[in-house]
């Protein structure tokens, strides 16, 4: 019943399909009627404030929540009928961290491959493949316990990525790195999809999304409230943006779609004194953010 | 053959953790079983003779059916919960592509293991102070209950884990079922000389047909094949149980 969508791709070609997605926590809406398509092959990136429904979005298209209503496909497959084949498409990296910390980092990785059905031989030989892929190869034989955050983060990823997902979801993979290993981690992660992996990634580190996804989804208070590539967003508020500094020290944006509009503005300002300075620089994907999820624009 | 592998896979990674405890966990476990046999055994029971065996004879499989249900229930339950609750190294497991038999069954073959390796040394302990327990012919009846109590009580470590909300649910579980247990399913005492009423509600711990069981067995006395049913019968539904609360709190 899903063979096309309205763009004329069949669910194939689609990676995640969400349809009215929604999951209900006690009084709230931890995500509403979220829809969604994530193309195969793509770096999406989800993006959204502290408890805006990411991991709930991620623990329902990875089959370990069951949504309140609605549906999701991935890899083509409803994660609530065929859950078994989504599980075999997917790889996850979890916010927090989810390696067994009584084992090393080689036993989790061959725990991981051992539940994905590997054999003896590609065990071995995928462990050691992503060990060095990943640069954990010194660090092999420590428990998990014993590392730094960072390489606790290092080791999950080479474990989400033993059995060759085509689907990786990786939950805010970069948070607490320092400013050298988030570099490597996105180099990974760019990595992976010019191999062909689709990539699912949430984070609220904006330069994060702007840096990696070709397209991002703004996310804020369980409902979509953006989507698009970083540049078709900052089309919607203006490429354009006026920042403003008043009297009082305070700052204030305005966007505009084009230039001349926007220094036309700035003109019209020279003749305030309540205004202290002004520049005209480009929008990016910070200003939509805090516009899209500051109040004003969406109301409540 | 899938199905195999799997619980293979799921027990592979509690057997590694065991390795590396391996002495501290059989330490801890023997504590109180050798503090109840001092206490009970040697202590109280010196003199009294009781149907007709040395009170030590007539303890030593109680304690032994003790052990190996609070051994392999913590074995099974302790750290399945805290990875459940705190790490979220459980949610791995449900979402590989393996069947929750598979996790049930593999994660409750650990505490198959810790109940074992517990029992077994009090089971060394028993034939060298109890006379009859080494003279019976029945030991390897003995040694088929001895196993099956373990997967009856790993099962029901298993369904425990993963009920609780709380460590401190996991705490109280403890402390009103599984101690109160230990003490009430004719372990220390014989159920001939408990009154009608409370005998009835004591059939309904799964620990008194494996004492009831177990005694037998090592006493040599006739074998209550009843309560060996009884207590497969509490083994199944603890397996399925878990299997039914595992498939409904994926929430
Ligand atoms: N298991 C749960 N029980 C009750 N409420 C929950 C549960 N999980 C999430 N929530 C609620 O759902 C909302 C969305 O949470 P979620 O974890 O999806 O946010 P998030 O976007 O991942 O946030 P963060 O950036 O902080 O990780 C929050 O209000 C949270 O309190
Ligand atoms: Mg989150």
């Amino acid at each position: 019943m899903y063979s096309k969508n309205l763009l004329g791709r069949s669910l194939l070609e689609e990676a995640i399909v969400t349809e009215n997605l929604s999951k209900m926590y006690g009084q709230i809406w931890a995500v509403k009627d979220l829809n969604l398509r994530v193309h195969a092959g793509e770096l999406f990136g989800f993006l959204g404030p502290n408890g805006a429904g990411k991991t709930t979005t991620i623990r329902m298209l990875t089959t370990i929540t069951k949504p309140t209503y609605g549906r999701a496909f991935v890899d083509g497959f409803n994660v609530q009928e065929k859950p078994e084949m989504v599980r075999k498409a997917i790889g996850v990296m979890q916010q927090h961290l989810s390696l067994d910390r009584d084992l090393t980092v080689r036993e989790n990785m061959e725990l991981r491959a051992r539940i994905h059905h590997l054999s003896a031989d590609e065990r071995k030989k995928r462990v050691e493949e992503l060990l060095d892929y990943v640069g954990l190869v010194e660090y092999a034989d420590r428990t998990v316990d014993e590392l730094s955050g960072g390489f606790q983060r290092r080791a999950m990823i080479a474990c989400s990525l033993i059995h060759r997902p085509k689907i990786l979801f990786l939950d805010e993979p970069t948070v607490g790195l320092d400013a050298h290993t988030r570099r490597r981690m996105w180099d990974l992660i760019r990595r992976l999809n010019a191999d062909g992996v689709t990539i699912f990634l949430t984070t609220h580190y904006i330069e994060e999304a702007e840096a990696l996804c070709q397209r991002v989804g703004i996310i804020h208070k369980g409902q979509l409230i953006a989507i698009g590539s970083p540049i078709e967003l900052r089309g919607k508020i203006g490429l354009f943006t006026v920042v403003m500094v008043t009297e009082g020290g305070k700052f204030a944006y305005k966007y505009f779609h084009d230039r001349a509009e926007a220094s036309k503005y700035v003109q019209k300002l020279s003749n305030s004194n309540s205004i202290k300075s002004v520049v005209i620089r480009d929008s990016n994907l910070e200003d939509v953010f805090i516009e899209l999820t500051g109040g004003e624009v969406i109301g409540e | 053959m899938s199905l195999f592998s799997d619980i293979y896979a799921v027990f592979w990674a509690d057997l590694r953790v065991l390795r590396r405890r391996a002495l501290r966990t059989l330490a801890t476990s023997l504590v109180n079983p050798v503090l109840y046999l001092l206490a009970f055994g040697y202590g109280l029971g010196r003199g009294i003779s009781f149907e007709g065996y040395s009170y030590l004879d007539f303890v030593v499989p109680g304690i032994i059916a003790l052990t190996a249900m609070t051994s392999s229930f913590s074995g099974a339950g302790s750290k399945l919960h805290v990875d459940r609750l705190f790490y979220k190294c459980f949610d791995e497991l449900l979402m590989a592509p393996i069947g929750t038999l598979s996790i049930v069954f593999g994660k409750s073959l650990i505490g198959v293991v810790h109940g074992l390796i517990s029992s077994f040394a009090l089971v060394a302990v028993g034939l060298s102070v109890s006379p009859s327990f080494r003279a019976s012919p029945l030991l390897p009846l003995f040694m088929a209950v001895l196993i099956i109590s373990c997967f009856v009580f790993s099962f029901l470590g298993v369904l425990a884990a993963l009920l609780v909300r709380s460590h401190q649910d996991m705490g109280s579980f403890s402390a009103f079922v599984i101690v109160p247990m230990s003490f009430l399913s004719g372990t220390f005492f014989s159920l001939e000389s408990t009154p009608e009423a409370l005998k009835m509600a004591l059939y309904l711990l799964p620990l008194t047909h494996s004492s009831q069981c177990l005694r037998a067995a090592a006493l040599n006395q006739p074998f209550p094949l009843a309560s060996l049913i009884a207590l497969i019968c509490f083994g199944i539904i603890f397996l399925t149980a878990s299997i039914i609360v595992l498939r409904k709190t994926s929430v």
